[in-house]
Formats: structure tokens, sequence, C-alpha cells
């Protein structure tokens, strides 16, 4: 026990101490909220005005089309599908006379593909103008019209939602969830990564320069293993520990920058381009973050780190296997590492589903199976649909799976650390799984 | 007392038979030569003896009592052939990390560092990394971090190899010191010459099995040839002839005459057949094979340096 723990501190001390931890812990949260805002901003700025020119044979469509600072509509008489782009337009718009014939259409002639997004936009204002030819041929008046179409149904009432158990009624929010589910899977899923491929590096180097021997003679070599994973984990939580740290500083200081009219702007932006999943994911927790506070951290916190831990120790082990039987070529690392980066995708892809429908079996499943529970398990919890008992067979299947993973590795790492030259199959890896220690 | 005794050691591999059936026995305190070509399984045979491999059938007795890793590791101390130490730690610290892994208390670590230290003049090395070594410097390194521990058994894997003739000298001497402090030294090469000046007892292997296993002198003996070197002031002439009874003539040099005794004739004769030519003998003595000619007679490959 005492020699674990010799190992640990020693692999805990060395990383941290580095320089580039240092700068990796702190630099990372200001770019991943830099890249946040940074690409709010450059999809605006970066969005091409368009100036569409429309040939409208049955003149409803003058009044209908509404221009806005991303797509203006004129009506100019003179300007064809031939003539359009010196006439200063970056878009033709002809619509004939019956636009619904087999042999004719509405045509959008532009010299370069607009894009689905303003492509979007323009169908939706033609299919306006459409429905209020049809109103308007139904004798409604146009002024009750224009009065009906200035609407904006999200002034007009308050809406919330509401989950009721029993007796327990509690306000929710599934934006909300839906946010922090994929952001801790994330986060998780990104720490597999970034931590696994650490200890396979580290039993790498260990491999490579040759100071596996020595040690080996003094400590036994699931020590050695284990003592690096624990090692790297410590790490791993510290950095996480600075980050949430620096997180939450860095977000109280940018709220204050956050005034109503950067967030109206955020919002206008939101509503011109489309709204992509993640984009209205973000800009609800943008103007959710008073109710931020009123997630369900109880269980979210302590389940983020048990998963956060158990997850990393499930693969981690199988990272120091597939460390321990490369060669000196670092190539076959990324091919060996394959089988055990392909479920960590999965789950991720998975965990993206789940976020949405906490209950859909493949969610269900996937945060259970302790391949994928990790992350799918944290896209669900914050849903608050996830019933005790799934969670405890799914922590139990997790911790079971990783005193598993723990077990066979040790078995590779023991005969692989010291075997040099060989180039290892999977077919060998199973043969020392079977031989007797 | 015998320290290490092995009993019928077998390895094998699935290709081949890298340790077939090998005994032997080392006496406490004896330097102990682990002789053998690349691949003759010397380096399974030690870490079979360090615990890193287990055989596959056979006994290690250590200190008269079946071989206990857990327990006996930490009076042991190996430095493999492939010298291998963590590149961007600093010495000072990588030091006493390997010491503690062996059990020492972090005073006595600190406390045997700094000596060893001095005696190799690497004091001002304390705080910079291995990287920044020169190989030599790495290999005394590497073996103060094995003696570190005072350990009774030491097993040195090719400690020479790649050291400049100071260094080696260096080393060496710290081996009889240590030696004589009552350290026992299993040292394997395929290094004869070395072996001749440093090794007490010795054990040759060739492809997994023990071939010669007997103390340097006595094997020599058993392989002599009867050959001697008589030493002239000025060699006379009738030397060039071959008309001898005693011997026959192998080699002659400018001062030198190699001869073979033949068969019935001892050493007694030759000088007198010489010394009845009236000249003036000025060195007489037997030329021992060399372990490196008695390897290639025994094992019949070449030994290549």
């Amino acid at each position: 026990m005492n020699k674990i723990w010799l190992v640990i501190k020693r692999e805990y001390l060395t990383r941290v101490r580095n320089r580039s931890f240092i700068l990796s812990t702190i630099l990372l949260p200001l770019f991943f909220i830099g890249f946040i805002f940074a690409s709010a901003y450059f999809s605006a700025t970066s969005t091409e005005k368009q100036k569409v020119a429309v040939s409208d044979s049955n003149g409803i469509f003058k009044n209908s089309f509404q221009s806005n600072s991303l797509i203006t509509y004129e009506f100019p008489a003179d300007v064809n599908a031939a003539n359009f782009q010196e006439k200063g337009y970056t878009a033709f718009l002809k619509i004939p006379g019956d636009y619904n014939a087999s042999n004719d259409s509405i045509s959008l002639i532009s010299t370069k593909q607009l894009g689905m997004d303003a492509e979007d936009k323009i169908k939706d204002q033609i299919d306006d103008a459409i429905r209020n030819q049809a109103f308007l041929q139904n004798n409604i008046d146009k002024k009750i019209l224009d009065s009906i179409n200035k609407l904006n149904e999200n002034g007009m009432y308050h809406f919330r939602t509401v989950v009721k158990q029993g007796n327990k009624t509690e306000k929710s929010n599934s934006a909300l969830s839906y946010g922090i589910g994929y952001g801790s899977g994330f986060l998780i899923y990104i720490t597999l990564f970034i931590y696994g491929a650490a200890v396979m590096r580290g039993v790498m180097e260990e491999k490579m320069n040759r100071i596996a021997e020595v040690i080996i003679s003094s400590v036994r070599p699931f020590q050695l293993m284990t003592g690096k994973i624990l090692g790297i984990a410590a790490v791993g939580l510290t950095q996480l520990l600075i980050w949430i740290v620096l997180i939450v500083l860095l977000s109280t200081i940018s709220t204050s920058f956050l005034t109503p009219e950067t967030l109206q702007h955020a919002q206008a932006m939101n509503s011109s381009m489309g709204a992509a999943a993640n984009n209205s994911a973000a800009m609800n927790f943008l103007s959710a973050k008073n109710t931020f506070l009123s997630a369900n951290w109880a269980l979210i916190i302590p389940c983020f780190l048990f998963y956060f831990v158990a997850g990393y120790l499930f693969y981690a082990s199988l990272f120091a296997a597939v460390g321990s039987v490369v060669n000196e070529d670092p190539q076959e690392a990324q091919s060996l590492m394959l089988p055990i980066t392909m479920p960590i995708i999965l789950s991720f892809v998975i965990m993206t589903t789940a976020v949405g429908k906490p209950d859909a079996p493949i969610a269900v499943w996937g945060s259970i199976i302790p391949f994928s529970s990790p992350i799918v398990m944290m896209g669900r919890i914050p849903s608050g649909n996830v019933p005790g008992w799934q969670i405890i067979v799914s922590m139990l299947s997790l911790v079971a799976g990783f005193v598993l993973t723990t077990m066979l590795a040790a078995k590779i790492y023991r005969t692989g650390i010291l075997l040099y030259g060989k180039k290892v199959t999977f077919k060998e890896m199973g043969k020392w799984l079977f031989r007797k220690s | 007392m015998t320290i290490l005794e092995l009993q019928n050691l077998k390895k094998y591999y699935a290709t081949h038979k890298a340790v077939d059936d090998i005994s032997f026995s080392i006496p406490e305190g004896n330097i102990f030569g682990l002789l053998g070509p690349n691949g003759a399984g010397k380096t399974t045979l030690l870490r079979m003896i360090t615990g890193i491999f287990y055989p596959d059938s056979g006994n290690i007795l250590f200190e008269g009592r079946k071989f206990n890793q857990l327990n006996d590791i930490s009076k042991i101390g190996y430095m493999p052939e492939e010298r291998g130490l963590y590149k961007k730690m600093k010495i000072g610290e990588q030091a006493l990390y390997l010491a503690r892994l062996k059990g020492m208390s972090r005073g006595d670590a600190m406390k045997k560092i700094k000596e060893w230290f001095v005696k190799f003049e690497m004091e001002s090395w304390w705080n910079k990394k291995v990287n920044d070594l020169s190989k030599g410097m790495g290999q005394k390194l590497q073996f103060v971090i094995t003696v570190l521990h005072e350990p009774k058994l030491l097993i040195l894997d090719e400690p020479f190899s790649g050291l400049d003739p100071v260094n080696s000298n260096l080393i060496k001497d710290e081996i009889f010191n240590l030696a004589k402090a009552g350290t026992t030294i299993i040292f394997s090469t395929h290094r004869m010459e070395q072996v001749e000046e440093i090794c007490n007892n010795i054990v040759l292997v060739n492809n997994g099995k023990k071939i010669l296993d007997g103390s340097v002198g006595q094997i020599k003996d058993d392989f002599k040839e009867h050959i001697f070197k008589v030493g002239f002031d000025l060699m006379p002439d009738m030397m060039h002839n071959n008309g001898f009874n005693a011997f026959d003539i192998i080699n002659i040099q400018e001062k030198y005459l190699t001869v073979k005794i033949r068969e019935g004739y001892k050493p007694a004769n030759v000088l007198q057949e010489i010394l009845n030519q009236n000249t003036e003998i000025v060195s007489f003595n037997e030329i021992l094979p060399s372990l490196n000619d008695i390897f290639i007679k025994v094992a019949g490959t070449k030994n290549h340096a």
C-alpha cells in the first residue's frame, strides 16, 4: 500500500508542477468562454448581407416581403436573371404568374449558393405572402391582417414548466436541464480523452525510457499501474476544481458585461439565423442565468463527481494496457487506441439524444451500461426524470466495470511493459489474459 | 553461506527455450560472473532472480529460503542492461523516489544519496534533469541508484557498456569495495576480458543451457593447453629451428617464444632443452587460455564483443 502511495505522489507532483499543466488549466476555460462569445460574434458579422431583386408578376408579394438587416428585398423593373449581379444584387427571385404550374416555378437565381439559412428565410417570406393573400381573398380586412401579423406572441403570455410528483411540485426548465446535461456529459467526454491519453503516454514513457525494468524490480506491476492511474486522477480532479473556480469567477464577471442590449442583439441574431439546437440551448442558458441556481444541484454534483472519477477509472486502465504494448512506434498507439475511443465517442452520440429525450430506451440503456454510462447518465440526470433505482444500478455496474477492467488491464500491463520489439496483436493480448499469474 | 541457489529453472517461450534446466549456487560475498553470448538466456535468468519473471518450473532460494519478491526485493539491487530513468525528472528527486520504492526511509535515503554523490563527484548535479546528463554521467547515476539501499545481492547487467576507461575503473573499484564489504555481486556480460579481471566464480550459459560452472582459475586450468611463453633478452638463432623434443614452437616474436609442450613432457623439460642452448632466459610463464578462447571452444560460435 505504501508503495502505491509513493507512486501516486510522484505521478501527481511531476505533472502538477509542470508548466504546461498550469498553462492548460488556466487557459482552457478562458479559451472555452472566449470561443462561445467569439463564435456568436463572428457568425453574426460574417453573414453576408443579401440583396434580392424580386420579379413579381402577380404583384402580391411587394407589400408582403419584410426586409431586415440581413436580407433586403427590392422590386426593380429593369432587373432580370441575366443582369442582377451587375446591377448590384446578390440574387434574383423570379415569381411567375402561375407559380404552381408544373413547368414554371418560383426560382431563386444566384451566382453562388445562398445557404440553407437564407433560402429558408426567403421561403418563409413567400409562405407568409401567400397566406396573407389567401386571407385577403377571403375578405379579411387588410388593416386587421396587418395588426395580427405584428403580434409578438412572446410578449403576450408568461410560460412556465412545473413538474409534479405526488405532493411535490417543482419549477422545471427543460432547456436548462438540456444545457447542464450536455455540458457535464461533454466535460466527462473530454476528460476521458485527455486523462486517458495522459495515462497511456505515461506508461509508454516508462516503457520507452526503459525505466520500467528498474521500477518493476522494486514494485509489483499492479502497484505501478494503479499508482499511475490514481495519481493522474488526482491531477484531473485538481484541474477540474481550478476550472470550476475560474469559470464561476469569469461568469460572474462576464454577466456584468452582458447588458440587456447585447442579450437582445444575441436573440435577434439567433432568430434571423434559424434555430440550431445548440444555439437555442445556449441562448436559453444565458437568459436563464438566474434560474441556473434552481437546478437540482444536490443530485447533479455528487453524481457528476462519481461518474467523473468512476468513468475515468474504467477507461484509464484500458489506456494503460494499450500503452504497455506499444513499442517504439507511436503510430501503433493510434491504431490500438481505436477500440477504446470508439465506445467513448459512441457514448457522446447517445448522450446528445439522451439530453433531449431522457426516457428513450437508448438513453436508459446507455446510462446503465458501464461503457457509456459516465457520459450518458450525466446527460439524463439534470432532467430529474431518472428513477433512483436506475442510478443505483448504473453506479454499481460502473464500479464492477472498473474493477474488471483494472484486473484485465493489469494482466496485459505486467507482460507488455517489459516486452520489446515484438508487435503485439489483440490475439496475443488475449493469451496473456488467460495466462496464470 | 549460499546467498542464492537456482534449482532446475526453466522458462520456455512459444518460439524458443530461454532457460532450459539451469542450476547453480552463489556463495555470499562472491563476485559471480554470468556469461554467455547475446540471446543465451542471461537476461531472462536475471529477471527471474529479481522476480520480474516467473519461472515455468524450478526453484529459486534466496538466503536459504524460497524467494519471495515482496520481502526479498529490498535486499536486491538490479541494474538492467537497458539503462532507464525518467528523463525529465530531477536527479536528486529521482534517486530519492527509487530508494523509497525499495523501502528506505526518507532520512536514510537522503543521507546515502549524498554520500554516493560525493564519492562519484556528482553533488553539483542534484537539480539537473536526466536529459541533461552525458551518457557516462547517466551510467554513474544508474549505478548509484542501484546500490543506494545497500543490497546484499547486487545484479549488474553489462554495467560497463558505453563507459569510458576512467568511469569503468571507477565502477570496477566500487564493485571490489562492495564485495569486500560483504555484498554478493552477479555480473552479467558477454565481454570475457572484463570477467577475468573481476570475477571469482563464473557460469557460462548458451542456448538456455549451463555449459561451465566453477571458479575462474579452475576453469582456465581445466582448459589449459600447456602453452608457455619464454622471454629472451636476445633471441638466439637456433630457436628458429623446430628441432626440439619437448615442445613445438607456435609463435616467434622479437623477444618471445610461444611454445606448446608435447605430450609426455613437462615444463622442466622445456626449460632444460632451451637452457642447453646456452641462452639467457628472462621469463618463463604459462599462458592460460582466455575465457574468450574457452568460450569459443565450448560454445563453438563466434563471440562478438
